[in-house]
């Protein structure tokens, strides 16, 4: 005889310390919302891990932490950022993302409808970007312990052989690309933050990047260098990033680089500056100058790619200096963020 | 951007270099000091330096509250939030401004201190409400421009009835400061720096007004003018002083005439000087003691003073002797004549206070200009 185990209460439940304690409890927690939420073969079988056959080519491999505050924010929620993080890194190598684990922190008293909605957001944007969330962990804490809930996922995707994006890949006059509008993940959730509340229509662009490299590669072939998604300390950190391991530096020119002027405003207001906040479906490119005029057509032909623009250039550095020409005349350094802008942005 | 991008259009200001070009002697040296960290930033962040001639040059004056408050003022803030029952309202930028033997508040927060970064003054009210068990102290600071918040907030408290809230006040006064500067012996007698003229203080000047400058332009001879802080309004503050030094003339302008008249804000002058007075002197950060160049909390009020409640003592700390900030900031010296600069001294860990925030002379130097150094380095 089957025992009788009450279902669970999305609407008004929530977490508690048994969900986490390896009992029957954290079993119908795992089968009821996050099986149902990222349904899949692998997941069905309930093994302590999956198996998977791996094709040609070679495997890429990566892992993050997201500890966003607030968790739900315009554009998204951690759950959907757990994924797209995940994504981008593998997909910067040029890789087609294929599985990923999830792994969630939850603190006592989290609200299951919440982690309902954060988990089907997870399975919703697994699907979108063609990857299955094939294994998981669930870890439950006392109050006050975590602030809410913590996600860390971590991804495997196969690249081409051939296709090698690196830093030490780029050369002098090569053309930096970037694929649309910067700084709309950070200032998305600094609008959202209880003592910084203010009213703005910026969505965060967190998206799955896979498919806008794939039309990149297809149409720039060996000519693309590298790509790189500038998330946290935007596009100076990882620019200057690039000139370090390639030992080289960059110029730029402000007027060419694609900011909202919402998202402008907003930076006007809060002392930052829109290369120093988050992206999260961005991506930035390093392009043979040859290839580069193709490369920033197929980015513009795709959805994700349609504000893409050139940026700049590669120049010999021996410093390494990311140099720019202000829109108002001037030159100027973009340097790395110093300091912390604003914790927990992902 | 609306009500920005207007006074950041790069045709205007090729108008204005070709206009500073053209009234600029080439046989004079005209050199300038823009007081504000506001200016500073802006000079560095627009890349101005590159479009003036070469014989006008611009000297970065001590216009940074967060630059000029000494390590001393730091400790004693650390000390008291140290204390279990405080909580400690900060300005985001004071977190990383270093006291003594490399602590800073940041520092004081990881080892456990309840320090919690605020926005605005309201928000350091919020918290004080929310926790009638604590001590919620703000750490007040800035120049004319954030005083008068600081004295709402205050009215509020009353209004409130919150027993749990004080001010800990570094308010500062600009006038004092550049009477400072120009009366330094460096300036005044052994003359090594010469100042031609002042770029005069944007956010200040909207709540003093131009009047207070006055007596500079008579008492030391030199040109003031009044000017806002986005990149056009620099450029047309330089060519007005230019215009002024070849005319001989020595006048306070207004630039920024838009937010800025004469008598300046008297409702916001009204609430200070109803809540503040002036303290006999006042410790800067490289400029040493300045008479009658700090705010503190009037008697009446004493009950909010932070210094009185908790019975705090002037620290004072001797800054790093390798450290050129105060030469640095009188224009004496440039960042790069100091030794730190861009080796121990780097905004991730500033040893002095020109490097703390980005309106410091180094900071704005080393994260936007020192591209350049090489490029004369280069050259030459």
């Amino acid at each position: 005889m089957k025992a009788y185990q009450r279902k669970l209460d999305i609407r008004n439940g929530c977490v508690d310390l048994s969900h986490g304690s390896g009992g029957r409890a954290m079993a119908q927690l795992i089968s009821g919302l996050f099986h149902e939420a990222f349904g899949n073969e692998w997941l069905a079988r309930g093994n302590d891990q999956s198996a998977f056959d791996v094709g040609a080519g070679r495997m890429v491999m990566t892992t993050d932490g997201y500890v966003v505050s607030p968790l739900f924010f315009p554009g998204g929620n951690i759950g959907s950022l757990a994924v797209h993080g995940t994504v981008n890194d593998i997909a910067m190598a040029g890789a087609r993302p294929l599985y990923l684990s999830a792994s969630f922190i939850i603190e006592e008293g989290f609200r299951f409808a919440d982690l309902k909605m954060i988990a089907e957001s997870m399975g919703e944007a697994a699907r979108t970007a063609g990857v299955h969330i094939i294994t998981g962990d669930t870890k439950v804490v006392e109050r006050g312990k975590a602030d809410g809930l913590f996600i860390s996922t971590a991804g495997v995707g196969v690249v081409p052989h051939g296709l090698d994006l690196s830093a030490e890949n780029a050369r002098v006059g090569d053309r930096v690309l970037i694929s649309g509008t910067l700084g709309d993940h950070g200032v998305a959730i600094m609008s959202k933050r209880q003592n910084l509340a203010f009213e703005t229509e910026i969505v965060s662009d967190s998206a799955a990047l896979y498919d806008l490299v794939a039309k990149m590669v297809e149409a720039g072939g060996r000519g693309i260098r590298l790509m790189r998604d500038p998330t946290r300390g935007g596009l100076a950190a990882t620019l200057n990033e690039i000139a370090q391991q390639s030992d080289l530096g960059f110029h730029l020119r402000e007027e060419a680089i694609p900011v909202k002027p919402g998202v402008a405003a907003a930076c006007e207001l809060l002392g930052l500056d829109p290369l120093h906040v988050a992206n999260e479906g961005k991506l930035v490119a390093i392009v043979a100058p040859e290839n580069a005029a193709a490369v920033l057509a197929a980015m513009r032909a795709h959805p994700l790619g349609r504000d893409a623009a050139d940026i700049g250039e590669v120049v010999a550095d021996d410093h390494h200096f990311v140099q720019m020409a202000t829109s108002f005349g001037g030159g100027r350094i973009v340097d790395w963020l110093s300091g912390e802008q604003l914790p927990r942005i992902c | 951007m609306k009500y920005a991008d207007e006074f950041r259009d790069k045709e205007i200001a090729l108008g204005l270099a070709k206009a500073i070009r053209a009234a600029a002697d080439p046989q004079k040296l005209y050199r300038f000091m823009e007081f504000c960290g506001g200016h500073t930033h802006a000079i560095s962040r627009y890349g101005l330096e590159d479009m003036l001639p070469k014989n006008v040059r611009m000297i970065h004056g001590p216009g940074c509250p967060v630059c000029v408050l000494p390590a001393g003022r730091i400790d004693m803030a650390i000390r008291l939030a140290e204390r279990p029952d405080v909580i400690l309202c900060v300005y985001g930028d004071l977190m990383r401004v270093p006291g003594s033997q490399g602590a800073s508040l940041l520092k004081a927060k990881a080892r456990g201190a309840d320090i919690r970064m605020v926005y605005s003054t309201i928000d350091a009210i919020r918290i004080a409400e929310d926790n009638p068990g604590r001590e919620v102290v703000f750490f007040a600071i800035g120049f004319e421009t954030t005083t008068p918040p600081t004295a709402v907030m205050i009215r509020l408290a009353e209004k409130k009835q919150l027993e749990n809230f004080t001010v800990f006040c570094n308010h500062v006064l600009t006038p004092p400061a550049m009477q400072n500067i120009l009366e330094s012996p460096d300036i005044r007698n052994i003359g090594r720096v010469e100042i031609d003229g002042f770029v005069g203080p944007a956010h200040v000047s909207t709540i003093i007004g131009t009047a207070p400058y006055e007596f500079f332009a008579e008492e030391f001879g030199k040109p003031v003018v009044i000017a806002g802080f986005e990149p056009l309004d620099m450029m047309q503050a330089i060519l007005m002083l230019v215009r002024q030094v070849n005319e001989d003339r020595h006048e306070v302008e207004n630039q920024y005439s838009r937010a800025v008249n004469r008598d300046g804000n008297l409702r916001a002058k009204e609430e200070v000087s109803d809540i503040f007075e002036l303290r006999d002197q006042f410790e800067w950060r490289g400029l040493g003691q300045v008479p009658y160049s700090g705010l503190k909390l009037k008697r009446a009020y004493a009950i909010y003073d932070a210094e009185v409640r908790f019975d705090m003592h002037e620290l004072r700390v001797d800054d790093n002797p390798a450290c050129e900030c105060g030469a640095i900031l009188r224009g004496v010296k440039k960042p790069v004549d100091c030794k730190l600069f861009g080796t121990v001294c780097t905004p991730e860990t500033p040893m002095g206070s020109c490097m703390v925030s980005s309106e410091g002379a180094c900071a704005a130097h080393w994260t936007y200009g020192r591209f350049r150094d090489h490029q004369q380095r280069r050259v030459s």
